[in-house]
């Protein structure tokens, strides 16, 4: 498989403070399913920044989609965020868009015809199963319907590579699994999936998903090629 | 009106509408309120100019100072005769005498009219242009014939005036200018701060992949329509009171005043202003959100 990011000694600093994450260096292959593990502060969210073009490194180099994404024009930007679908930590969503005008706001940005939107969008509904509050807004949605109306916004665009952060924080467990099925299925349409997780009972559930490790903004294992579960010696509680 | 990537309805549940947005639709009308009423004044003003100066422009007085009466009278027909004959004089007649007495009723009373009261002769000359050179030919061809003949252009004595209102024209102009850039002024601190209340949605389209065009488009629309909105409400109301104001000069019957009038070509550059606001308005907001977002990645 093509490597579909790359990370070279990337470090990222914000302000004059210390590194947020340093020296790290992984591939991600095209149509691969990843997991991103740490605990809170090892520098998941930042990671996960740098993958979606939300901040650029401070040093080290980054390529996507086979260009180098640190010298990348602003301009060019944009083409590349529609290639990526992000499920934010905070969700996001635009507070006064009803779920079905949050979940189309991806298809309408690329231009996609009105008149193409209205059936993804309600299939998309339908899938995270809430078809019943298409015209709800998020401040009535609970976190975890809100967490579902950020994962149908993140997918409807069928993108390239599929960033979650931490994206079954607020659900059930029924619906954690039916999340993580849900981007199961994207991976197989060929999607690359990375997933920052806390939850290690989630990681059993892609036998074939890889498993990538922060700590303290350095990733355990360089090469990222770390697979479910994880040799004894890299288990979390031995890393911690 | 489709502004490119989003239908019209989802572009403004985009920016949420809701509330207090109004307030820029009536600073707009206040703005093409004023800016109509200046440029009324401004238009009307040049109007009443342009009027004064073909009237004035190539007339003349020619004053006959002679104490005896045959002598001015010869000299009134020597004067006539040589300006019928001269070139580039279109007419040359004599003010009758009854007339000159009328002119001079409020000061002299009943004596303006007494036969042997040695008031100067006068002719009233109409050239074919207002050249300086024409004015001095006619000048010194009146000279020739009639010693006593005093030669005065009207556009000297108007000079003044017409000055006066060339100033208005040019304040009227400049008000018009300050007030336009007010407005740019206004549309740029509002987009901004339009940017600022909506940060986060901002912050999500370009997450989503949003162009800055994509995101200033949905700020200028805005902004166009309020201009838009407001402005035909000032300006309708502007035009009114121009309107009144016109009806009130007219009754007044002052030959000065009764050029200060605003053609049909003036009303039409009036009923324009919004629509130039608004296009002011469009790009002053384009260019204050794509500023703003170039400080974003």
């Amino acid at each position: 498989m093509a490597n579909i990011v790359q990370f070279e000694n990337v470090g990222l600093r914000y302000g004059t403070g210390a590194e947020t994450l340093s020296d790290v260096s992984f591939t991600l292959s095209s149509g691969a399913f990843y997991f991103l593990t740490g605990t809170s502060g090892a520098g998941k969210t930042s990671l996960l920044k740098l993958l979606y073009l939300a901040q650029r490194p401070t040093r080290g180099g980054i390529r996507l989609f086979g260009e180098d994404a640190v010298t990348l024009p602003r301009a060019r930007l944009p083409g590349f965020r529609r290639r990526i679908g992000v499920v934010f930590q905070d969700f996001r969503l635009v507070p006064h868009l009803s779920a079905y005008d949050n979940i189309a706001l991806p298809l309408r940005v690329s231009g996609v015809a009105e008149s193409d939107i209205d059936a993804p969008v309600r299939e998309m509904l339908a899938w995270v199963g809430l078809d019943r509050r298409i015209d709800a807004k998020p401040p009535t949605l609970s976190g975890g319907e809100q967490q579902r109306v950020a994962i149908a916004r993140a997918v409807i665009g069928r993108p390239e590579i599929l960033v979650a952060d931490e994206p079954t924080g607020n659900v059930d467990p029924d619906m954690a699994e039916r999340l993580l099925h849900l981007f199961d299925s994207l991976n197989r349409l060929g999607t690359t999936v990375v997933v920052a997780t806390h939850d290690f009972h989630l990681l059993g559930r892609i036998p074939d998903a890889h498993m990538m490790r922060l700590d303290k903004g350095r990733l355990l294992d360089p090469t990222g090629s770390l697979r479910f579960p994880p040799p004894e010696s890299q288990a979390p509680g031995a890393a911690a | 009106m489709r502004i490119g990537f989003i239908t019209a309805a989802a572009d403004r549940r985009l920016l949420d509408e809701r509330g207090g947005t109004r307030a820029m639709m009536w600073i707009m009308a206040i703005m093409l309120f004023l800016t109509a009423l200046a440029a009324a004044l401004g238009l009307a003003t040049l109007a009443a100019t342009a009027l004064l100066d073909r009237q004035l422009v190539g007339r003349l007085t020619v004053q006959i100072v002679e104490p005896s009466a045959p002598a001015r009278a010869a000299q009134t027909a020597a004067a006539l005769a040589a300006l019928r004959a001269a070139p580039g004089v279109r007419d040359a007649a004599e003010v009758d005498r009854a007339r000159l007495a009328a002119l001079l009723r409020p000061w002299l009373g009943a004596d303006g009219a007494d036969p042997d009261l040695p008031i100067p002769a006068m002719i009233d000359v109409d050239l074919t242009s207002g050249g300086d050179a024409a004015a001095a030919s006619v000048a010194a061809a009146v000279a020739r014939v009639a010693p006593s003949a005093r030669v005065d252009r009207h556009q000297r004595w108007m000079s003044p005036v017409s000055g006066f209102m060339r100033l208005v024209i040019w304040l009227a102009a400049g008000l018009v200018a300050l007030i336009a850039g007010a407005t740019a002024a206004v549309v740029i601190l509002a987009a901004r701060a339009s940017l600022e209340t909506h940060r986060e949605t901002i912050e999500v389209m370009h997450m989503l992949g949003s162009t800055d065009m994509q995101i200033a488009r949905l700020f200028q629309r805005r902004i166009a329509l309020d201009t838009l909105l407001g402005g035909a409400v000032g300006t309708v109301l502007a035009v009114a009171v121009a309107a009144a104001l016109g009806a009130r000069l007219a009754t007044l019957g002052s030959d000065l005043l009764d050029g200060l009038a605003l053609g049909r070509r003036d009303w039409a550059l009036l009923a324009l202003l919004p629509f130039a606001f608004a296009l002011l308005a469009t790009v002053a907001a384009r260019y204050a959100v794509l500023g703003a977002l170039r400080k974003i990645l």
